[in-house]
């Protein structure tokens, strides 16, 4: 846990995003019907996407850990880990949205993929009022580790299985081909991977900060 | 000297803008629709937010230092 008090990364964090910032807009981009240059977005909304998927994956590993050992630590990297996915969920989630108006015709449209990005955020939700609800510290802790650890498979079946299964307009579903297949050329693929990294690495950085935080102010309740 | 060199070199390129007001140059911040300058200002934006994220960081050090 060492490397959360070091830069290197955070400063690579910085550079992959920037680099992206400008790349994603000057560099070409295939051009495509109705996507137009809003095809550029999958350089930004992608990366939310997995950067989300990264933290609440980290939070669950570690309310698996405090299971195992009980620590009090472990519990206050998931809970932290969680509060950071919850707001990149939220960009990923608006920003789809904004793409889904000049791409689909409507903010929302009752996609599947948008109905169970809903449900899912409401199961995340659900994460936060369950560990409001429990009083008692290790009472809450272990209940809110056992439902992270139930809440993160099923968002991951509403979000990349189930919309997959039926029609979706969004790419990648219901015989509706990902952007990986067709529409994305190598030039594109020089800035969605630093963008997914660089990201990524912002969103852990955002949540060791929140957890560093909430570590101090666990010692000063404690105190 | 330096410092001379550059006053100079900016006067001078100022006295050419002035000239050159509404013909349009091969000037890269003008080209494209000016996207260019939107890319900039977004730049300057991420550097802005990540310089203050590192404050953050640092300030938080510096905190958990004390604690110790």
């Amino acid at each position: 846990m060492k490397f959360i008090y070091q830069s290197w990364w955070k400063i690579l964090a910085v550079l992959l995003v920037g680099y992206t910032l400008i790349a994603g807009f000057l560099l070409p981009v295939p051009k495509l019907p109705i996507l137009h240059e809003t095809i550029r977005n999958v350089y930004f909304h992608v990366p939310m996407w997995m950067a989300m998927f990264v933290v609440f994956g980290i939070s669950v590993w570690y309310s698996i850990k405090y299971l195992i050992t009980g620590k009090e630590e472990y519990d206050l990297i998931a809970i932290e880990s969680v509060n950071t996915g919850i707001v990149f969920y939220i960009l990923g989630l608006v920003t789809g949205m904004l793409w889904a108006r000049y791409a689909w015709g409507e903010y929302w449209s009752n996609d599947p993929k948008q109905n169970s990005a809903a449900i899912a955020f409401l199961l995340y939700c659900a994460y936060l009022v369950l560990r409001n609800a429990v009083d008692e510290e290790q009472k809450r802790a272990r209940i809110s580790a056992i439902y992270n650890i139930f809440a993160f498979p099923i968002m991951v079946v509403l979000l990349l299985i189930l919309p997959r299964m039926t029609d979706s307009l969004h790419p990648g579903n219901g015989g509706n081909p990902a952007f990986g297949k067709y529409d994305m050329d190598s030039t594109m693929r020089m800035v969605f991977y630093p963008a997914c990294i660089g990201w990524i690495f912002m969103a852990v950085w955002i949540a060791t900060l929140r957890y560093r935080i909430r570590l101090i102010e666990n010692k000063n309740n404690s105190l | 000297m330096m410092k001379r060199l550059i006053c100079l070199l900016i006067m001078l390129t100022g006295y050419a803008s002035a000239f050159a007001q509404d013909i349009e140059m091969a000037d890269t911040m003008r080209s494209e629709g000016k996207i260019y300058v939107v890319v900039g200002t977004i730049a300057i934006l991420f550097i802005g937010l990540a310089i203050y994220l590192f404050t953050i960081d640092k300030r938080l050090s510096r905190l958990e230092k004390h604690k110790d």
